[in-house]
């Protein structure tokens, strides 16, 4: 990521998460999960980690948008979860900004975590397996495809 | 000018690494993905691939790579903790880190070339105890626990010809380094048994109306306003009630930052400056490397004065643990 380009600190307010509860939770949803099945593809999770995260739920809200997606990792794949039955094994809150910080590796997220700006809540271990594994991740060629990371 | 110390960086992962040489690490530290290192949490360090990746990264570029095999031995597995020592050789780590005598003593009469250091969780803070190991294992370098002052670690460089690492910058623990069984006490697990504070598996986040509780096995130790800064769930930076009173009764959730008296460690002879964090992401190993690297060669400009640039304070308040740091034992006026 290129030095040059940051993303601030922002919350958007309060009427967009008001709108984004009403709106339908299937097209980020979908986006998620579809993402998280190009780095699988791409080989880039490893696969003795990925073992531990089968059939779990997962739990992703983004505070200030209303935007929620709920999805699970079954015999190889990431699958969404449109009306979860359960509590999530593993769930995150944050808002947007939070979230792409994290991405771009802008920000580390302990230190998201110790400012309070990132929520994790659930199945610890699960947690750390699914922070230390996006670390290992070496994105740079796979982050400079996404639109957001272009400069 | 004396010359600079070198700056030594956590890796838990080959971004992190990488991270670190590219933003100017002299040597990066590192362990196995077993209970044969103090960081062994799920998902983290190296396999043999990508340990080997590392290694050729960091020697095409020039710096080093130093082995972490940091814990103690398990009764009935010893032989687990020979055999990290031998696959580190050969590996071809540039030194491996070792806190336990037995396992410095075999590292020494297996493997006669290969260059030791002893770790902070060796828990020597007297020039006795640092040469006592190089007269008997050949240690080449000490990591000194963050218990002395800085005058204490004058007089420890002063009596031994032993390399001398600090820490510079990283989250504080009770700093009872080597003998602390703190986590033992609530959850049965600990760094000199399993690798691991605090194990994950223990740790419960509870989200509450306007706070969030943190559990270690059931044990209630800290609960934090929507405002405040969180820590990591350990024991010593539990908030407990003492004669009706609830505080920080061991220590509060805060990180070391040595920036201030950066050239007072250059001026005593301190020959590497750690950080800590291989539990961190690769963006926390770049920032606190840039900002670090920039300090130190602020310093070999030759200038007269050496200035904190309020930049690097800011970025490394930011990612400080209870975001906030301190300057730890370094100057404390007791001793």
């Amino acid at each position: 990521m290129n030095g040059s380009f940051t993303i601030p600190k922002f919350k958007l307010p309060a009427f967009v998460a008001n709108l984004g509860h009403k709106l339908p939770q299937w097209p980020h949803t979908l986006t998620l999960v579809a993402g998280l099945n190009a780095a699988l593809k791409m080989k880039l999770l490893p696969e003795s980690e990925l073992a531990l995260l089968e059939d779990k739920l997962f739990r992703v809200r983004v505070l200030d948008t209303g935007g929620e997606a709920s999805y699970t990792y079954a015999n190889g794949l990431f699958r969404p979860v449109f009306r979860p039955q359960r509590e999530p094994d593993l769930a995150f809150a944050a808002n947007l900004s939070a979230y792409l910080q994290l991405l771009s590796r802008q920000e580390d997220p302990d230190t998201l975590f110790f400012n309070r700006e990132l929520e994790i809540t659930g199945d610890t271990e699960l947690g750390l397996i699914v922070k230390n594994m996006l670390d290992a991740v070496e994105w740079p060629k796979f982050s400079a495809r996404l639109p957001v990371f272009r400069h | 000018m004396t010359s600079l110390p070198d700056l030594v960086c956590p890796a838990g992962s080959l971004p992190a690494l990488k991270a670190a040489v590219d933003n100017g690490a002299d040597a990066v530290y590192l362990g196995f993905k077993n209970d044969t290192n103090a960081r062994n949490f799920a998902g983290l360090n190296f396999d043999q691939k990508t340990m080997a990746d590392g290694i050729r990264y960091a020697h095409a570029k020039g710096r080093e790579v130093l082995l972490a095999i940091n814990t103690f031995p398990q009764a009935g597995r010893v032989a687990d903790w020979q055999k990290a020592v031998d696959a580190a050789v050969d590996q071809g780590v540039d030194a491996i880190i070792l806190a336990d005598i037995g396992l410095l003593d075999y590292a020494r009469n297996r493997h006669l070339q290969q260059r030791l250091h002893l770790s902070v969780q060796g828990s020597a803070t007297s020039y006795e105890a640092i040469n006592f190991c190089q007269r008997e294992f050949g240690i080449r370098r000490a990591v000194l626990p963050r218990v002395l002052t800085l005058a204490q670690v004058e007089n420890v460089i002063k009596n031994t010809s032993v390399e001398i690492e600090v820490f510079g910058f990283g989250s504080l623990c009770v700093m009872n380094e080597g003998r602390c069984w703190l986590s033992s006490y609530a959850c049965g697990e600990s760094p000199n048994t399993v690798g691991a504070c605090s194990p994950a598996k223990y740790v419960k986040w509870d989200k509450k109306p306007g706070a969030m509780e943190t559990r270690l096995n059931g044990v209630l130790i800290d609960r934090f306003g929507d405002d405040e800064p969180a820590g990591y769930p350990t024991l010593c930076k539990g908030r407990f009630e003492v004669q009706g009173e609830t505080y920080y009764a061991l220590e509060e959730p805060t990180s070391l930052n040595v920036l201030e008296i950066l050239p007072d460690i250059i001026k005593i002879g301190v020959r590497a400056i750690k950080v800590e964090g291989r539990q961190r992401s690769p963006t926390y190993v770049a920032q606190v490397t840039r900002t670090l690297r920039a300090a130190l060669n602020s310093l070999h400009d030759g200038s007269e004065r050496f200035h904190v640039k309020p930049a690097w304070q800011a970025e490394l308040s930011k990612v400080s643990e209870g975001s906030q740091a301190t300057l730890g034992a370094y100057n404390r006026p007791w001793r």
